[in-house]
This record gives C-alpha cells, structure tokens and sequence, in this order.
C-alpha cells in the first residue's frame, strides 16, 4: 500500500473530527468536570467552616464557664471576707462594751469606797468627839471645837 | 488505490484483513495478531490511566483527571446500581472494564482508516485492522466471557439444585410432560445472550467501518475537476460519518455494558 491522496483526506477529516470534538464536546465534560469540583471544594469548605465555627463555640462555652467559676468564687470570698468583718466588729463591739461597762462599775466601785470612807471618817471624828468628852468628863461644845475635830478627822 | 488493478474492491478486501502470523496458517491458528495487540495495548493503557488516577485520588478537590475518573465510575456504578441488587465488588468492576475497554476499542474507529495500516506498512506489515472489535473473535471473546458469569452467577444464586429446577420447569410449569419445551426454551434464550451480545457490537462496528472505507475510496474515486469534487465530498463525508460515529460507539459501548449487567443480575435474581 502507498502513500496517496486517500490517506491525506483521511486526515484532514480526522483533524475536522478532532476539531469537533474539541470545540463541541470537550466544553461539555470539561463543565461537568469543573462543576464537579467546584461542588467537592464547596462541600469541603462549608465542612470546614461548620467544623471552624463548632471549634469556637466550644471555646466560647468553656470561656463563660470558666468566667461564671471565677465569678462564682469572687463572691463566695467576698461574702467569706464580709461575714469575717461583721464577726470581727461584733467581737469589737462586744469588747468595747465589755470594758465600757468595767470601767463604770470601777468608778462606781471608787466612788462608793470614798463615800464609806468619808463617812467612816465622820463616824470616826464623831466616836472621837464622844471619847474625848467622856474623858474630860464634860460637854465640849462640837461647834467650838468644830475646826480641831475635823482636823483630827482628816488625820485619821 | 482504488486506481489499482480490482479498484474500490480490493481496497476493501485489503482492509478487512486481518494480520495473521503466517501467511500459510489458516483456519482455527490463524490468530488476528492485530485485534489481540490493538486491545491488549487499549487494555493496558485503561488499567494504568484508571490506576494512576486511583493511586492519586484525594478525598479532597480532586484534579481534573481524577474528576474525570471519578464521572466515569460514578456513571458506570450508578447503572449496575440501577439494576443489580446485590454485592456490586465485582460486577461494578467488570461493568467499568467493559464500558471503556470497549468504548476505546470503538474509538479506534476514528482514526484514519488508511493510518495504522500506512505505518505498520513501513515496518513490513501489509495487511493491519486497527478495530478489535469490529473483529467478530473479539466481541465473541468477550460475550463468551459473560455468558461463562451468567452460569456462574445462576449456580451461585439459586444451586445447583435450584437452577436446574428453575431450568426446567420455567416458564410453563412442573408438569414432566413440559419439561423438554421449558428447557429448550431456557436453552435458547440463554445462548442467545452471547450471540446477540457479540453480533450487535461487531455488526455495528464492521458496517462502521465499512462505511469509512466506502467513503474513502471517494478520495481516488475520479479525475480532473469531478475528481476534486468527489475528494471535497470524502472529506465532508468522512467527517459527518466520524461525528455520527462518536455517537455510535458510546452507545455501542454503553449497550454491551448494559446488558452485561442485566443478563448477570437476571442470573443473579430468583425467577
């Protein structure tokens, strides 16, 4: 077999069929290729996305529990920290009222003893008064010798 | 070459035969050494294009390649799955390797007619059919191949037993009186699966590629201005021929894969 015109025009119609194939057929599997990698890469990213946005809910749920803990403890140490102050000012209060009250019954107490003193005095310048007259054997007049019985009072 | 002593004839008579090992062998040992190489080569390129898209594939935006791939297998799966009911591990697979083997053996039908044969000519071959399956031994190779997983599929799905019975007391009845029509009857329309199988595949393509050659011999077909004319003609012709005949082969391909699947399930499912 040679080579002739017949093989020629074979070729130039294969290469018209190639170039059918080309610019009507090819486009339409192409297309279909790329939709269907366009749909693959959509499906993958929304993926992502739902897997990004799981990821930050989870760390914003354990962020506010972690808040509402730390909370929770600020306000049991603040209600630790008030219970102890009203318990100290209580205690204060107390003590306060303690010596208070020791300090009036003390000055009770020192009043009350110079009040027995002074009248112990004036009994004793009294029974002083009465010996002394006894043993004279005579009145002594209390009002004139008033200046040196109180004198002697003071001395006891 | 049709200017040649015999003409449009012997140009024909040229392409349809088949290379052979020996001139001298005939009959049964005359192997078609052009049928068993184009689809052995078709057959290999499919195995590792498919492989190397397979060893590559992503779960994520895959290439271009591996889309196409993916289209293709999704495809063939998506009508096995259609009609066949049951573990598709191995009929998924044969459906694929019979829809583009064959599609890609059809395809070889595009090529210029005269081209493969023109440069195996060079290397002292003279007589070369690019179109395994324009080759009857082909497509009855592969029917044969079917029909064997018909019967293998029958006795895996009802037993021996249940086939046999199935055989010969469908469609009439169990009457023993009915059991030589029933099975008859069974026996035909099993053997005409591959028949039919083949004939229609290699009908389709030989007449395809008659019909190129018919037209090819338009190239050399006058002389002077008719003869320019008639070469202007070839090309049209040639090219409306080739664009319709892209559609033939895919559907040539997409029928043999078809029934492949529906002649196994149909073994496969209980009448």
């Amino acid at each position: 077999m040679d080579f002739n015109a017949t093989l020629i025009g074979e070729m130039i119609a294969f290469a018209i069929l190639i170039w059918f194939c080309v610019q009507f057929i090819w486009p339409h599997i192409n297309k279909a290729i790329e939709e269907r990698q366009i749909k693959i890469a959509e499906g993958l990213s929304a993926a992502e996305r739902a897997h990004a946005e799981l990821k930050a809910a989870d760390t914003k749920v354990a962020d506010e529990v972690r808040k509402a803990r730390q909370q929770a403890s600020e306000i049991i140490d603040k209600a630790q920290q008030q219970a102890n102050g009203i318990l100290d000012k209580a205690r204060a209060d107390a003590i306060a009222e303690i010596n208070r009250l020791k300090a009036v019954a003390q000055d009770d107490i020192a009043a009350m003893a110079q009040q027995a003193r002074e009248q112990l005095r004036e009994r004793v310048g009294a029974l002083a008064v009465q010996g002394a007259s006894k043993i004279v054997q005579r009145e002594v007049d209390a009002s004139t010798h008033k200046a040196l019985l109180d004198q002697l009072a003071a001395e006891i | 070459m049709a200017s040649e002593p015999g003409g449009l004839t012997e140009y024909i008579q040229h392409h349809l035969t088949h290379l052979v090992p020996h001139a001298s062998k005939e009959g049964f040992w005359a192997v078609h050494l052009d049928s068993v190489a184009v689809s052995l080569v078709l057959g290999v390129l499919f195995c590792f294009w498919f492989w190397l898209k397979a060893r590559k594939a992503t779960a994520g935006v895959p290439s271009k390649g591996q889309a196409f791939v993916e289209i293709v297998l999704e495809f063939v799966d998506g009508q096995v799955k259609d009609v066949f009911h049951g573990d598709r591990r191995v009929l998924g697979p044969l459906a694929l390797t019979v829809f583009v083997w064959v599609f890609l053996m059809n395809a070889m039908d595009l090529l210029p007619v005269d081209l493969l044969p023109w440069i195996t000519e060079k290397f002292g071959i003279g007589h070369f059919r690019a179109v395994p399956t324009a080759d009857i031994n082909m497509t009855f190779a592969m029917s044969i191949t079917v029909f064997l997983l018909i019967i293998v599929y029958s006795f895996k799905a009802k037993g021996f037993g249940g086939y046999m019975h199935e055989l010969f007391t469908a469609p009439f009845g169990k009457h023993p009186a009915l059991w030589i029509p029933n099975f008859a009857l069974n026996l035909v329309e099993l053997l005409s699966k591959p028949v039919s199988l083949a004939m229609r595949l290699f009908g389709n393509m030989y007449a395809g590629e008659l019909v190129f050659m018919l037209i090819a011999g338009l190239f050399s077909a006058g002389a002077g201005l008719a003869g320019w004319a008639l070469y202007g003609a070839g090309i049209i012709g040639y090219t409306v021929w080739g664009i319709f005949h892209i559609l033939i082969i895919s559907i040539q391909a997409f029928i043999f894969m078809v029934l492949t699947i529906v002649y196994i399930s149909m073994a496969h499912d209980h009448h």
